[in-house]
């Protein structure tokens, strides 16, 4: 299986910021060898440089976990915080109140998320925190060596055969029922759709669910389970075909046969075009999402792409009404109220 | 019944106390009968028990006068007003000989004893006069109509009652019109009624209120954080914390938009559980916001994951937990000082944590500013510990002045000085102790010079914050935190010493405590036991407290908690030698301690042959 191989642009090749893709790497994986995770850090890693977000101005914030620990390894240059077990949307939405200038993405896992963190999961959504929230889902524990996760599906069975009896979370159905406004999933060895989907995500204005299957090599990549990779792309049934056109690069070369794709302008005005594969599918439709979710669920398939889309909603801090410098940066003089205002405030108890 | 008294009026110094309904608007009534004593001079204090209930449960309200100062809780009452039927037996049971009761006619009290004077009142009667008003405001000026009737009993001027309801009502005329008119019903009846009836309790007219305020610590505290320019605000609501965020949002809306867009200075981010505003706070801390979450207890217990992650990451937050009685749900609207040691070393592993000790109003307020001075200088969670007591009963205190410091943001590295480390070989370095103080330099997101970024994790790291296990690093970084630890305590705010120099005995306080131990004092004074008293303002302790107990044969370490939670902190700080010196005086069934306690327990062991008139007061128990 090839997962780990990362697309490798020419070296010289340089973004609109003229900075080469080594400006958007990071630390040394410490995870396994082939760990899909290692792939959706690789598509990070592109995704920003293609985009050309300065990683400076970036922030990464993560959980606890195999998939809480990537954020060493891309953007070396942004600061980043890894807290405590389930509590990166927290992390997030601190971050976002206090500096709204800056990108935020946040890597969990289906343990952190599904599990132990599902409340701020669920509540993070609901306040539309502008963050890129990636779940790296194998359907196990890895650090603590296999145990089943939340997303674990039903039917699917342990290394040491064990069988779930539980239906899983589905991060993505959750996501849509919440009222995310970007619900995406993908398959850590679907390169191009992944970097696509990340791309779409870093333009979305608000937060942006991508649950990306990733198997785990060491603990639930066997043939009785439904988080391989051999089942994933067995199974796997994209919704389309996916291409962005970003909004600094307005003419950029994209084959569009007429009648065969939909364009979805996002927040900044890119585009995604999405390409009609078997049935016309419109990302806008929230029945539509759910009604997908479902049929999937039943039919056993791994749907993958963007489910849903709803570029209306006005984000967290746009919901604050804050001022439009970074909190963070306000000095003393706009942060302390005057001596009449504090005069004011003593005669009104007086 | 009530009848001709001659004995010598007791001026200016007793306890009213009024038995209500819970929801029955009696706070509206209560406060304006506190606030025209206030605004006649008089120094006041109100206490306010109540339910962990929105409607129908009984709740209490004491109004302490007194012409000495003394703004501590009072268990003694002089005037017992009694609206709650449910209650009556008790309260009037409760009440000393020779004192006055006031009740609500149906309860027909005055048979059931005679050593009292009783005054009648058929209220629902009287307020059934007010035209256009429905059942439920006439039972809100049922409650008015008490004020007026204690106002015609202790001498209160009626112009300073209409004063205080046109403070209530922001000027609006209408309601105070009628509040008055219920008032003055009150008044009325009492004067046809008991014509010649004297009490021998009474308000007269001082100059000792003149200037001051009235504030609960909760409002001090939100005061504090708006003027500490506190940019972001975390929390879940809790009693009794609630009402601290709720004052920030209002003082915040009026004061902390800019004046040309209108846009906020700050955001308040209601949580869902005290774990996520934790991690908020930490968060916004990290990018270089002032932030806070107020909290009691139950939602410290849910923060001490990431207090420790803030302790060993090095993330500044400010916490504050105004405490109430537990364990567990305990008694969610009664005071206690019972999370202290929860607070000093709350977390797993090694950690130990900064903490202010507010005593007064005045410093909660004052306090709320070094707090985030002090997170922002050492890169840590600091708590500020209040109390149901402190932050929601009503205080006197001297208007609060306009702080003169400047705001301490720490160590923070800007691009410029990346720049210049860069240019001198030099590489940033997150954990690095550079000046030999345990806190090392930090850089804030967003940063835009190359190498001044890094990666916080609450893993184990070394002083580049890059991931490690091996043993010397971890335990370098360990030991520079202790370091940090041992520099705190010349920062935090210092012992307050009282009395001396010259002194038979030590006394130990902390937080709301204050008052009544500066009662107690005299009371000890009194009986010629000489005292200084030494008041904690913070963990880690100062040297000076050290000092103290070696100057004192014995030390009285008064706290309102079971376990003596202060005194295990102060054992575990202080020399072996010392430690025998220290006793406790504990005070924890949940409603504030108060000086008699103190002055009884004290005695008790300072003059063990002499029997202590008056017993010892429930919950306080003394310890040696």
């Amino acid at each position: 299986m090839a997962t780990t191989v990362t697309p490798k642009p020419p070296a010289e090749k340089k973004n609109r910021l003229g900075l080469t893709r080594e400006a958007y790497t990071g630390g040394k994986s410490t995870l396994c060898s082939g760990c899909g995770h290692d792939s959706i850090t690789a598509q990070i890693i592109q995704a920003f440089f293609e985009t050309g977000v300065d990683p400076k101005n970036v922030v990464k914030v993560s959980g606890i976990g195999c998939s809480s620990k990537t954020p060493a390894y891309f953007l070396g240059q942004a600061h980043g915080i890894n807290a405590v077990h389930g509590r990166m949307p927290s992390l997030a939405t601190g971050a976002n109140a206090a500096n709204r200038k800056l990108k935020c993405i946040g890597v969990s896992g289906d343990g952190d998320t599904a599990s132990i963190g599902l409340g701020q999961f669920c509540h993070l959504i609901r306040r539309n925190v502008e963050v890129i929230y990636i779940i790296e889902n194998n359907g196990v524990y890895g650090l603590t060596k296999g145990q089943f996760s939340a997303t674990a599906d039903m039917g699917t069975a342990h290394k040491k055969g064990e069988i779930n009896e539980m239906p899983p979370v589905d991060c993505c159905g959750l996501a849509v029922e919440l009222g995310c406004g970007f619900v995406a999933r993908s398959f850590s060895a679907d390169f191009k759709q992944l970097k696509a989907l990340l791309e779409a995500a870093i333009h979305h204005n608000g937060t942006a669910v991508l649950d990306v299957v990733s198997p785990c090599v060491t603990f639930n990549n066997h043939p009785a389970s439904t988080k391989s990779y051999k089942y994933s792309k067995d199974h796997e049934i994209p919704l389309h075909d996916i291409d962005i056109i970003p909004h600094f690069e307005p003419q950029a070369e994209i084959h569009i046969e007429p009648g065969t794709t939909r364009e979805v302008e996002l927040y900044d005005g890119a585009k995604i075009v999405l390409k009609k594969l078997e049935e016309d599918y419109d990302p806008t439709n929230r029945a539509q999402a759910t009604q997908s979710i479902e049929r999937s669920r039943q039919a056993g398939q791994f749907l993958t792409g963007l489910i849903y889309l709803d570029t209306a909603r006005r984000s967290y801090v746009d919901q604050l009404h804050l001022v439009d410098e970074p909190l963070a940066n306000l000095p003393q003089s706009r942060l302390r109220p005057d001596p009449k205002a504090l005069d004011e405030i003593m005669d009104s108890l007086k | 019944m009530p009848s001709e008294n001659s004995q010598t009026p007791n001026v200016n110094d007793f306890s009213i106390h009024v038995a209500t309904i819970n929801g029955s608007g009696s706070q509206t009534s209560n406060n304006v009968l506190m606030r025209t004593i206030f605004q006649m001079g008089v120094p006041v204090s109100g206490k306010n028990l109540f339910p962990s209930n929105i409607q129908g449960l009984p709740t209490w309200f004491t109004i302490r006068a007194s012409k000495h100062g003394y703004i501590a809780r009072r268990k003694e009452v002089e005037v017992l007003v009694c609206m709650n039927p449910e209650t009556a037996l008790d309260d009037l049971k409760a009440l000393p000989p020779n004192r006055v009761c006031i009740y609500d006619a149906p309860l027909k009290l005055s048979n059931k004893r005679t050593d009292c004077t009783f005054f009648e009142i058929p209220f629902a009667r009287l307020v059934a006069e007010i035209p256009e008003t429905d059942a439920r405001l006439k039972k809100l000026l049922a409650n008015m109509c008490y004020v007026g009737v204690a106002a015609e009993l202790l001498g209160l001027d009626l112009a300073e009652s209409e004063k205080a309801l046109m403070k209530h009502f922001k000027g609006k005329t209408k309601p105070v019109a009628l509040n008055m008119k219920a008032l003055n019903l009150g008044v009325d009846y009492v004067r046809k009624t008991y014509p010649k009836a004297q009490v021998p309790y009474r308000i007269e007219r001082m100059n000792a209120t003149g200037g001051k305020i009235i504030v609960d610590g909760n409002m001090a505290c939100a005061i504090g954080a708006l003027m500490a320019g506190c940019s972001v605000i975390a929390w879940y609501p809790i009693t009794p914390s609630s009402s601290l965020v709720e004052s920030f949002i209002d003082l915040a809306k009026k004061y902390r938009h800019d004046p040309q867009t209108g846009k906020a200075t700050y955001a308040v981010i209601q949580a869902e559980d005290e774990l996520a505003s934790l991690g908020m706070v930490l968060s916004a801390g990290w990018a270089g916001a002032r932030a806070m979450t107020s909290t009691s207890g139950p939602g410290i217990s849910l923060m001490a994951e990431f207090a420790g992650f803030g302790y060993y990451a090095e993330v500044p937050a400010v916490i504050v937990d105004v405490q109430r009685v537990g364990p567990s749900t305990g008694l969610p609207t009664r005071t206690q000082q019972a999370d202290l040691l929860e607070v000093a070393y709350l977390s797993h592993g090694d950690t130990k944590h900064i903490a202010l000790l507010p005593g007064t109003v005045e410093e909660c307020y004052s306090m709320m500013q070094d707090a985030f001075d002090l997170a922002e200088r050492f890169q840590t969670p600091v708590f500020v510990l209040s109390d149901l007591d402190l932050g929601m009963n009503n205080w006197m205190a001297d208007p609060f002045p306009y702080p003169t410091k400047d705001f301490d943001r720490g160590k923070v590295y800007t691009d410029a000085d990346i720049e210049k480390l860069r240019a001198a070989g030099k590489k940033f370095e997150r954990y690095r102790d550079v000046e030999s103080d345990g806190i090392p330099w930090r850089t804030l997101p967003g940063n835009p010079e190359e190498g001044g970024s890094y990666f916080t994790r609450g893993s184990g790291h070394d002083e580049a914050a890059r991931y490690t296990e091996r043993p010397e690093e971890y335990q370098r970084v360990m030991d520079r935190l202790a370091r940090k630890y041992e520099t705190a305590r010349e920062w935090v705010p210092k012992p307050e010493l009282t009395g001396g120099p010259v002194a038979d005995i030590g006394i130990i306080a902390f937080g709301s405590s204050h008052t009544p131990v500066l009662e107690a004092m005299d009371q000890l004074s009194a009986d010629g036991i000489r005292t200084a008293y030494l008041r904690l303002r913070a963990l880690p302790f100062h040297r000076s407290v050290q000092e103290f107990v070696a100057l004192h044969p014995r030390v009285y370490v008064v706290e309102q908690n079971r376990d003596a939670q202060m005194l295990k902190l102060l054992k575990a700080d202080l020399p072996a030698e010392l430690c025998t010196r220290l006793r406790s005086i504990l005070h924890y069934d949940g409603l504030p301690v108060y000086a008699d306690a103190i002055h009884e327990g004290i005695k008790r062991m300072e003059v063990p042959q002499r029997v202590v008139s008056g017993g010892k007061g429930p919950g306080t128990r003394g310890e040696e």
